[in-house]
C-alpha cells in the first residue's frame, strides 16, 4: 500500500509549467486536424466558383468602388458629422447648470438610443413626409444623414459628456486661474483632452454607422445612390451567386480596418504626450 | 482702508468660508503689502489652500471680501476673469495642460485670454522660460518632464500673464526632495525681483529666508503672524510650538 501511494503520484503529478506546455500542444494539435479535414474535406473548386467568381467580381468594379463605396463613404461621413454637432450640443446641454436644458437632452437621449435606427429612418423616409406634406431636403442624402444622424447623436452625446468628465477637475481650475471664461477653458482645454480620451469609442461609432448606412436601401435607391449593402444585394440577384455579397463585405472592411489602424495611430501618438 | 496707508496688494476682511456644516475658514484678516513675501505654515487641514484659492475665488467665500489691488474679488458683479489675470497661481500638482507643448502652455493663455498674436506670445513665453532655465524643454510635453521642470513651467505659465500678485500652493510638496531646490530656487528668484507671493508651504527653511512674514493658521483661523525667525524660531502660541516640534525634530 505504501508503495502505490508514494509511486502511482510521482508518475502522474506534472510541474505547473509541464501541465501548461502539455495544455498548449493539445491545442495547437486539435487547431491542425480541424483545418486540415476541412481542407481535405471540401470541394475547393466548387466553393471557389460560388463564394469567388473572378468574372463576376470583374462585372462588379469599377462600379462597386465608384458607386457603391462612395456612397457608403459619403452617407456615413454626412451623418456623423451631423451627429458630430448635435451630439456635442447635447453634451454640453446635458452638463448644463439650467435643469430644463439638462431634462431636454437626456430625454433626448433616452428616446434616441432607445428606438431602432430602422424605425428613424423610415419616419423620416415616409412618415414625415406623410404627416407635413413635405420631404427632408437633400432627397436620400440629406434624409439619411439627418435619420442616422440623430440616432447617432444620441451615442456621440454620452460619450462626449463621459470623456467631458473624465478630464480632471484641476484643469479647468488652472484655466480659469490664468483668466480664461469658462466657456473658453471648455473649447481650448477641456474639450481637446475629452476629445483624446473617447477617441476609441468615437471611432466605434463611426464603425457602426458605416454598417448602419445599409439601411437607405428601405428609401428606394436609384443605380446612382446604391450603396454597398444593396449594390452587391441586386448583383446577387443579377448573377445568382454569392460572391457579390462577399465583395461587398470585403469592402466594408476596406473602410473599417483602416479606421482601426487610425486609431491605434492616434493612441500611440497620445501616449506619448501623456 | 484707511486714507493714510497705500492700498495694499491683497486685503482680506472676516473672510470665512464652509464646506456643508465644516466650517474651514473662521474669520481671517490678513493684509499682503507690495512686494511682500508672505508664507502660510500650518497643519494640513487648517485651511491654509482654502485661504488662497478664496483670494482668486476658485473656491466662492461664504463671507467677508477679499482686495486684490484695491479691486474687490468679492463683489459679485467684478469680472472675474479679468481680476484672474492680475493673480498668477501655482498648483501642488502642477496642473499644467498635457495635451499642449510647454511652448504652447505659455502662449495659450496669452492669445486667448491677452488676445496677443503669435509672435509676441511666443516671445514673452520664450523670456519666461528662460527665467525658469528650461529654453531647451519648449518643444516638450508636460509628462516627458520630471516634477520639478514642470513646477518651474507652471511657474512660467503663471508668469506670462504679468500677474501683479502670486499664489503658490504648496508648490514643492508633490516633488521629490532632490527637485524640491530648483522649483525654490526660482521662487527666490521672484522674491528677489519684488513678486508680491502668498506660499502655502512646509518647507520652513524657504519660509524662515525668503518670508518677510510667516503667518501660521490652524483649524481655519491665523493662531500668530510676524517675522518668520520670531515665529519659527520662538514661536508665541503653544499650537504653533507642537505643529513645528513635529516639523523640525
Amino acid at each position: 500500500m505504501t508503495d502505490t501511494a508514494s509511486t502511482a503520484p510521482a508518475r502522474r503529478r506534472l510541474t505547473r509549467r509541464q501541465r501548461a506546455r502539455l495544455i498548449r500542444s493539445t491545442q495547437y494539435v486539435v487547431l491542425v486536424a480541424a483545418v486540415a479535414t476541412f481542407a481535405v474535406a471540401a470541394d475547393w473548386g466548387r466553393i471557389g466558383e460560388a463564394f469567388f467568381d473572378v468574372e463576376i467580381i470583374r462585372e462588379l468594379f469599377p462600379e462597386m468602388l465608384t458607386v457603391a463605396l462612395k456612397n457608403t463613404v459619403l452617407y456615413t461621413l454626412c451623418a456623423y458629422s451631423f451627429g458630430l454637432v448635435l451630439g456635442m450640443v447635447l453634451a454640453l446641454m446635458r452638463l448644463s447648470p439650467v435643469l430644463p436644458y439638462r431634462a431636454l437632452a437626456t430625454i433626448y437621449i433616452e428616446f434616441f438610443r432607445g428606438v431602432p435606427a430602422l424605425l428613424v429612418l423610415i419616419a423620416f423616409g415616409y412618415g414625415i413626409p406623410v404627416a407635413l406634406n413635405s420631404e427632408v431636403p437633400g432627397g436620400i442624402l440629406g434624409t439619411i444623414t439627418v435619420a442616422l444622424g440623430l440616432v447617432a447623436a444620441a451615442y456621440i452625446a454620452e460619450t462626449l459628456r463621459a470623456g467631458i468628465q473624465a478630464v480632471p477637475r484641476a484643469q479647468m481650475e488652472a484655466a480659469r486661474s490664468l483668466g480664461m471664461s469658462h466657456g473658453r477653458a471648455m473649447v481650448s482645454i477641456i474639450i481637446p483632452q475629452a476629445f483624446r480620451i473617447i477617441l476609441p469609442p468615437l471611432t466605434n461609432e463611426l464603425i457602426l454607422l458605416t454598417k448602419d448606412s445599409s439601411l437607405v436601401y428601405l428609401l428606394g435607391v436609384t443605380l446612382q445612390t446604391r450603396e454597398l449593402a444593396k449594390f452587391g444585394r441586386d448583383a446577387l440577384n443579377q448573377y445568382v451567386s454569392m460572391t457579390p455579397i462577399l465583395v461587398a463585405g470585403l469592402c466594408y472592411l476596406i473602410i473599417t480596418i483602416p479606421l482601426g489602424y487610425v486609431v491605434r495611430r492616434l493612441e500611440a501618438r497620445q501616449a506619448q504626450a501623456r | 482702508m484707511s486714507a493714510s496707508a497705500p492700498t495694499p496688494a491683497i486685503e482680506v476682511r472676516g473672510l470665512r468660508k464652509s464646506f456643508g456644516a465644516l466650517d474651514v475658514l473662521k474669520g481671517i484678516d490678513c493684509r499682503v503689502a507690495h512686494g511682500e513675501v508672505v508664507c502660510v505654515i500650518g497643519p494640513s487641514g487648517s485651511g491654509k489652500s482654502t485661504l488662497l484659492r478664496c483670494v482668486n475665488r476658485l473656491d466662492e467665500p461664504t463671507g467677508g471680501q477679499v482686495f486684490v489691488g484695491g479691486v474687490e474679488v468679492t463683489d459679485p458683479d467684478v469680472d472675474i476673469d479679468a481680476v484672474r489675470r492680475r493673480i498668477g497661481m501655482v498648483f501642488q500638482q502642477f496642473n499644467l495642460f498635457p495635451h499642449l507643448t510647454v511652448t504652447e502652455n505659455l502662449t495659450l493663455p496669452q492669445r486667448r485670454v491677452m488676445r496677443l498674436d503669435r509672435t509676441r506670445a511666443g516671445a514673452v513665453a520664450r523670456s519666461n522660460l528662460e527665467r525658469v532655465g528650461l529654453s531647451e524643454k519648449a518643444d516638450a510635453y508636460p509628462l516627458q518632464l520630471s516634477g520639478g521642470q514642470q513646477q518651474r513651467v507652471a511657474i512660467a505659465r503663471a508668469l506670462v500673464m504679468q500677474p501683479e500678485v502670486m499664489l503658490f500652493d504648496e508648490p514643492t510638496s508633490a516633488l521629490d526632495p532632490e527637485l524640491v531646490g530648483d522649483v525654490l530656487a526660482v521662487m527666490r528668484e521672484l522674491a528677489r525681483d519684488g513678486m508680491t507671493m502668498i506660499v502655502v508651504t512646509h518647507e520652513m527653511s524657504f519660509a524662515r529666508e525668503v518670508a518677510d512674514r510667516v503667518i501660521f493658521m490652524d483649524n481655519g483661523v491665523i493662531v500668530e503672524e510676524g517675522d518668520p525667525a520670531r515665529v519659527i524660531g520662538a514661536p508665541r502660541h503653544e499650537r504653533t510650538r507642537s505643529f513645528l516640534a513635529r516639523l523640525l525634530p
